[in-house]
C-alpha cells in the first residue's frame, strides 16, 4: 500500500472543501483533496455533455458565495467572474407577466400593471429586506456558539447573540422572527395584493425545500436565499461565466496557487482512526493516506455514518445525524435548444432570458406543486427556475444554439408509487410539457434533453436523498443545530475529524462559508495545540 | 442643436433610455439599457460595440508628413512603421502634455490620428513655423464614422467577416472591406481587453454597424454606453483627458499641467538618447528625466476590502458597491501621526465588478509610489469624511493575455 503524509486532508472536492483546502493551505499546512469524480466541484461542475455544449449539470447561479471569501482567495486573480442578470421574467397566465429590467422606477410601473400599492409596498419591503439581510450577516459569517457546552466562553457568546438580536430595530427583529419559523406567504400576504407578484416573490422560499409557500419553514428558506448578493446587493444573483463549474474550477486554480494538491478518482471509504484519533484515510482502491487533520467535505450522513463506524460516537449525536431531514425534492432538466423559449409578444426576444425565468405564477401554483410532493408525486405542474445562460455568455454553446437549465421543484425523493429510474422520462415529459405550457411552440425548439432526478443527484454527486442542501435548511436543523445541537462548530467527536460540508453551518447553496468557517477553527484548534 | 454622427440612425432606435449626454457636441449614449454592467460585462464576457465617431480625426499625408509628426510628437513616430497603430502624445515647449492619442500609419506617407479636442489649427500653426514644403493635415472628422469592437468575442466576430482579423497583431492595423464595404481595421482601443476599432467612411457607416451587430447576434453583441467604457478604461489604467490630467493648453498654472512622466509614460521615452529628434519639449522632458524633477506621479490605487467594509459596518450601512464611479477629486493622506496630512488626490474611483474591490488613480509623491505603499482615501459616509486604507498598486489593474496575444 502507498503511503504518503500530509497536514491535512479533505475528503471531497466539491466547492466547500476546495475552499477548506485553500484556507488550510494559504496557512502553510500540507493540504491534500480526494475527489471520488473525475472533476471537482461536486454539485457545482459544468460539463461539456455534447460537443460544444456546456451544461450546468446541478448547481447553476450564484450568489451566496460569501464576499470576503472571494477578496481572501484572491479568485478574481484565478478568472473568477460573475455576470450580472439584468433582467427577470415571471410568466403568468393569460398573458400576464412580470418583467423587471433593473431599473427601480420602470420596475415600480411594471408592477404597478397590477397594483400601485405593491410597486410601492416593494420599495418597502425590499428596503427593509436590506437591512434584515446586513443584521443576519455577521451571523451567517461567524461560527455559531455551541448551545450544549459548559464553557463560559460559549455560554458568554450565547448570551451575546441574544444581546445582539435584541438590539436590532424593531422592524427587523419582527421579520427575522416571522421568517425564522413561519410561511413566506404570511409575510408576503401582509405586503402584497397581486397573486403574481407574491408568486414571483415566494420562489426563494421553496427552493430545494420540502416545504411550500404556505408551509411553516418556507420563510427561512427565503430569508437564507436573500443572504446572496451580487456586488453589494442582497438577494441578486449572476451567471459564473461558464457556469457554476466555472467558479470551482477557478477555486481549483486557487488551490494550487497555495500550494494544496487534488487527487482525483480517489473515493475514501474510511477514516482512519487510533485512540480516538484521525491518522488518515483509506480510499475504496485501498490506498491510504496519512494525516493528523482530516475533514469531510461530505453530508453529514456519509461523515458521521459512512467514513466512520457510529458504534464510536456519542448515542445522541448518532440519532440526531439519523434524524436529520434530507428528503430531496428538486431535480433538473436541461435543454439544448434552437431558439429563445416563445412568449407570446416577446418571440425571438433573447433579453428578457438574462436572468431567471420563474415559472410558478401564483401561491396557489406553488402550494399545488407542493402537495402532490407530500404525497409522494411528482407535482403534475411543477415550479421551474429556468436559466439560459448562453443569451449573456456566448461560451456556453455553438452560435445560434441556446442551452436552458430547469431547476424544478417538486420531485420528491422518496416515490410513493414508482421509482425515479422509472421515472426519469416523465419527469422530463412533465418539465417540457409544462414549459410548452408557459411558451407555446416550446416542443419545437427543443433539440436535446437531459434529465437529472434526485436519485441521480444521490448518485453522481454522493449527496444522501440528493438534499442539494446536504440537509433541509429548517430551524432545527440549522446555526446551532446543524448538523447536531452540540457538534456545529465543524469538529466531531473524533480528535482531528472535521466537517465543512453544506451540511454545517451556515448551509447550502454555493456558498464557500462551511469551508472557511470550518478552516478557521481548525487553525485554531492547532493553534491551541501548540 | 447637437450633431449626431453617422451612426445615430440606429444607435436612436438602441437607447432604451432615451437619455443622451453631449460628446464634443455629439449625442452619445451613456447608456443603452438600464444595466451599465451588462454593458461592462460584454467587453470582458462576449463583445460590445461602441460608436467613437466624436473623436476629432486628423490626416497627415505628404512626402513630409513623417518628418512633421518626428517634430509635433513627443514620441518618435519613426517607430510606427506602415500597418501599425502607435499611441503617443503632444507637448508644449515646456514639456507639460497637451493630448495624447492613437496614430495609424496607413501607407508610407499618410497617417490617421484622434484626438479628444480640436487640433488642427495647432498642428498647422506649427507646420507653418517649420516650413515643411510637403505635409498635409487634414480635418477628416466628419468624413469617417469609428467603432470600437471590443471583448473576448471580437475576433470571432470578425473571423466571419474579413480574413485579414486573424493574424492582426496588437497595435497593427490594415485595410480591409467589411460586407464589401472599405474599412481600416486596427487593434486598438480604449477598454484594455481583445479588441479592434474600424474607420468606416461616413456614408457606408451604418451597413458596417448592421454587418456587425448581425454577425455578433450570436455573441451577445450589446452596444456600449460610454460608462461601461470608463469602467473598462479605468481597470486597464488608461487615462482620460480632463478626469485624469487636462491639457496644457488650457491651464492656467503648472499646477495644472502635467508632464508625461508624471502621466506614467517614462516608456515613451525608453530610446530617447539614441533619438536625435528635435521634438516639441525635448529639452524640459530630457531635464526632466536626467533630474528627476518630477512633482508627482499617476499611479492605481485598491481600496482594502476588509477596511471599505468595516467602515460602514461601524456607521450601521451597507457598503456600496456596484454604481461607486466617482470622476473627481479624492483627497489622499499619509498614513503618518500627523493628521489630514496630505499626499495626493485620487481622480478617477470605480468600482471594479470582476475585480470585486474599488480602484483608482491617484496622483501620489515620489516616495509613496512604490506597489504596495499604504495610504489614506478620503471618501464620504453618510455624508462625513472618512479616511479608508488603500494600497498602491501596478496598472493596469486587468490585463488580459488575450489583449495582446494572437489568438
Ligand atoms: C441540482 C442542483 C442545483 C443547485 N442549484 C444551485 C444554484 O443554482 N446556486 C447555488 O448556490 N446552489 C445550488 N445548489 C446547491 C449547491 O450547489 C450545493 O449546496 C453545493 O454545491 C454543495 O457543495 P459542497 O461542497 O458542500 O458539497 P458537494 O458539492 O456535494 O461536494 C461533495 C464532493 O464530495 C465528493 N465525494 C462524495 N463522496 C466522496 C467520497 N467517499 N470520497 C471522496 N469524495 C467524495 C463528491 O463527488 C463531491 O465532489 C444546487 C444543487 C443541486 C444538486
Amino acid at each position: 500500500m502507498s503511503q504518503q503524509n500530509y497536514d491535512a486532508i479533505v475528503i471531497g472536492g466539491g466547492h466547500n472543501g476546495l475552499v477548506n483546502a485553500c484556507y488550510l493551505a494559504k496557512n502553510g499546512l500540507k493540504t491534500l483533496v480526494l475527489e471520488r469524480r473525475h472533476l471537482v466541484g461536486g454539485a457545482a461542475i459544468t460539463e461539456e455533455l455534447l460537443p460544444g455544449y456546456k451544461f450546468t449539470t446541478f448547481s447553476y447561479a450564484l450568489s451566496l458565495i460569501r464576499p470576503d471569501i472571494c477578496e481572501e482567495l484572491n479568485l478574481p486573480q484565478h478568472g473568477m467572474m460573475t455576470l450580472p442578470m439584468p433582467n427577470d421574467f415571471h410568466p403568468g397566465f393569460n398573458g400576464d407577466y412580470l418583467k423587471f429590467n433593473g431599473d427601480a422606477y420602470e420596475d415600480y410601473h411594471e408592477v404597478a400593471r397590477y397594483s400601485a400599492e405593491d410597486a410601492e409596498a416593494l420599495h418597502d419591503f425590499r428596503h427593509l429586506m436590506n437591512r434584515v439581510c446586513y443584521a443576519m450577516k455577521p451571523i451567517m459569517d461567524s461560527i455559531p456558539p455551541n448551545s450544549r457546552s459548559d464553557d463560559p466562553e460559549e455560554l458568554q457568546r450565547v448570551a451575546d447573540l441574544h444581546g445582539y438580536l435584541e438590539g436590532l430595530d424593531d422592524d427587523i427583529q419582527e421579520l427575522i422572527h416571522k421568517l425564522w419559523r413561519g410561511s413566506i406567504a404570511e409575510v408576503l400576504d401582509e405586503y402584497f395584493e397581486s397573486e403574481l407578484l407574491k408568486g414571483l416573490m415566494a420562489s426563494s422560499s421553496i427552493i430545494g425545500s420540502m416545504v411550500g409557500p404556505r408551509s411553516p419553514g418556507s420563510g427561512l428558506v427565503w430569508l437564507f436565499h436573500k443572504m446572496g448578493e451580487y456586488d453589494g446587493s442582497f438577494g441578486s444573483w449572476g451567471f459564473h461565466k461558464g457556469g457554476n463549474g466555472g467558479f470551482t474550477q477557478v477555486l481549483a486554480k486557487a488551490l494550487r496557487s497555495f500550494g494544496g494538491e487534488i487527487l482525483l478518482d480517489a473515493g475514501v471509504s474510511e477514516v482512519l482512526r487510533q485512540e480516538g484519533r484521525t491518522t488518515g484515510v483509506r480510499l475504496t482502491d485501498g490506498r491510504e493516506f496519512y494525516a493528523p487533520t482530516v475533514v469531510s467535505a461530505l453530508d453529514p450522513r456519509n461523515t458521521f455514518l459512512k467514513l466512520v463506524d457510529p458504534a464510536e460516537l456519542p448515542a445522541d449525536l448518532v440519532s440526531h445525524i439519523e434524524a436529520y431531514k434530507f428528503q430531496g425534492s428538486a431535480s433538473k432538466v436541461n435543454f439544448v435548444l434552437n431558439d429563445v423559449p416563445p412568449y407570446p409578444g416577446f418571440e425571438g426576444n433573447t433579453e428578457i432570458f438574462r436572468g431567471f425565468t420563474n415559472v410558478g405564477p401564483t401561491l396557489d401554483y406553488l402550494q399545488e406543486a407542493f402537495e402532490d410532493a407530500a404525497a409522494g408525486r411528482i407535482s403534475r405542474r411543477p415550479f421551474i427556475d429556468a436559466c439560459v445562460q448562453s443569451t449573456v455568455d456566448p461560451d456556453m454553446t455553438p452560435p445560434g444554439k441556446h442551452i436552458m437549465s430547469c431547476f424544478v421543484m417538486y420531485t420528491p425523493y422518496h416515490l410513493a408509487e414508482s421509482d425515479w429510474d422509472t421515472e426519469r422520462e416523465t419527469l422530463g415529459d412533465i418539465v417540457q410539457e409544462t414549459l410548452n405550457e408557459f411558451f407555446p411552440g416550446f416542443h419545437d425548439i427543443v433539440e436535446h434533453r437531459e434529465v437529472v432526478t434526485p436519485l441521480d443527484i444521490e448518485r453522481i454527486v454522493g449527496i444522501s436523498e440528493g438534499n442539494i442542501f446536504h440537509g433541509e435548511l429548517f430551524a432545527d436543523q440549522m446555526f446551532m443545530n446543524r448538523p447536531a445541537p452540540g457538534w456545529n462548530q465543524y469538529r466531531t467527536p473524533i480528535a482531528g475529524y472535521y466537517q465543512c460540508g453544506s451540511g454545517t453551518h451556515p448551509g447550502g447553496c454555493v456558498i464557500g462559508a462551511p469551508g472557511k468557517l470550518a478552516a478557521q477553527q481548525i487553525l485554531g484548534d492547532l493553534v491551541s495545540a501548540i | 442643436m447637437p450633431k449626431t454622427t453617422p451612426f445615430h440612425p440606429r444607435l436612436e432606435a438602441l437607447n432604451r433610455t432615451k437619455i443622451w449626454d453631449n460628446w464634443a457636441g455629439y449625442l452619445t449614449a451613456p447608456r443603452y439599457q438600464y444595466s451599465d454592467l451588462s454593458e461592462y460585462y460584454a467587453i470582458r464576457n462576449s463583445a460590445g460595440l461602441l460608436d467613437t465617431s466624436p473623436l476629432f480625426k486628423y490626416r497627415f499625408s505628404g512626402a513630409d508628413a513623417t518628418k512633421f509628426l518626428m517634430h509635433a510628437m513627443a514620441r518618435d513616430i519613426r517607430k510606427c512603421r506602415v500597418g501599425q497603430a502607435q499611441y503617443t502624445t503632444w507637448c508644449d515647449d515646456n514639456g507639460f502634455v497637451i493630448e495624447d492619442g492613437v496614430i495609424v500609419r496607413t501607407t508610407e506617407n499618410d497617417y490617421l490620428l484622434t484626438a479628444a479636442e480640436p487640433n488642427l489649427r495647432y498642428f498647422r500653426q506649427i507646420n507653418r513655423k517649420i516650413g515643411l514644403a510637403d505635409c498635409q493635415i487634414d480635418d477628416v472628422s466628419a468624413d469617417y464614422g469609428i467603432l470600437a469592437l471590443q471583448g473576448p468575442h471580437s475576433l470571432n466576430i470578425l473571423r466571419g467577416l474579413t480574413a485579414d482579423a486573424e493574424k492582426l497583431r496588437y497595435f497593427r492595423s490594415v485595410q480591409t472591406e467589411i460586407g464589401d464595404k472599405p474599412v481600416l481595421l486596427t487593434r486598438t482601443g480604449f477598454t484594455g481587453d481583445l479588441g479592434y476599432e474600424l474607420w468606416i467612411k461616413a456614408e457606408d457607416c451604418l451597413d458596417v454597424w448592421d454587418t456587425l451587430m448581425a454577425a455578433g447576434k450570436d455573441y451577445n453583441i450589446t452596444p456600449l454606453g460610454l460608462h461601461a467604457l470608463k469602467i473598462a478604461r479605468v481597470e486597464a489604467g488608461l487615462l482620460l483627458l480632463d478626469v485624469d490630467f487636462s491639457s496644457t493648453r488650457y491651464a492656467w498654472v503648472d499646477a495644472q499641467r502635467e508632464t508625461p512622466i508624471e502621466l506614467g509614460w517614462e516608456w515613451m521615452f525608453r530610446g530617447l538618447h539614441k533619438d536625435d529628434r528635435d521634438f516639441i519639449g525635448r529639452v524640459a522632458i530630457e531635464s526632466e528625466i536626467a533630474n528627476k524633477t518630477s512633482r508627482w506621479k499617476t499611479v492605481g490605487l485598491t481600496v482594502d476590502w476588509h477596511h471599505y467594509q468595516q467602515l460602514h459596518r461601524e456607521a450601521g450601512i451597507m457598503p456600496p458597491l456596484d454604481g461607486v464611479f466617482h470622476e473627481g477629486t479624492m483627497n489622499i493622506y499619509r498614513q503618518s501621526e500627523i493628521p489630514w496630512d496630505y499626499a495626493g488626490y485620487a481622480t478617477s474611483l470605480v468600482y471594479s465588478s470582476i475585480l470585486r474591490k474599488h480602484i483608482a488613480i491617484a496622483k501620489l509623491p515620489l516616495d509613496l509610489c512604490e506597489p504596495g505603499s499604504q495610504v489614506s482615501l478620503e471618501i464620504t459616509i453618510i455624508r462625513r469624511s472618512v479616511n479608508v486604507l488603500a494600497r498602491v498598486a501596478e496598472m493596469p489593474f486587468f490585463n488580459p493575455n488575450r489583449k495582446t496575444n494572437l489568438i
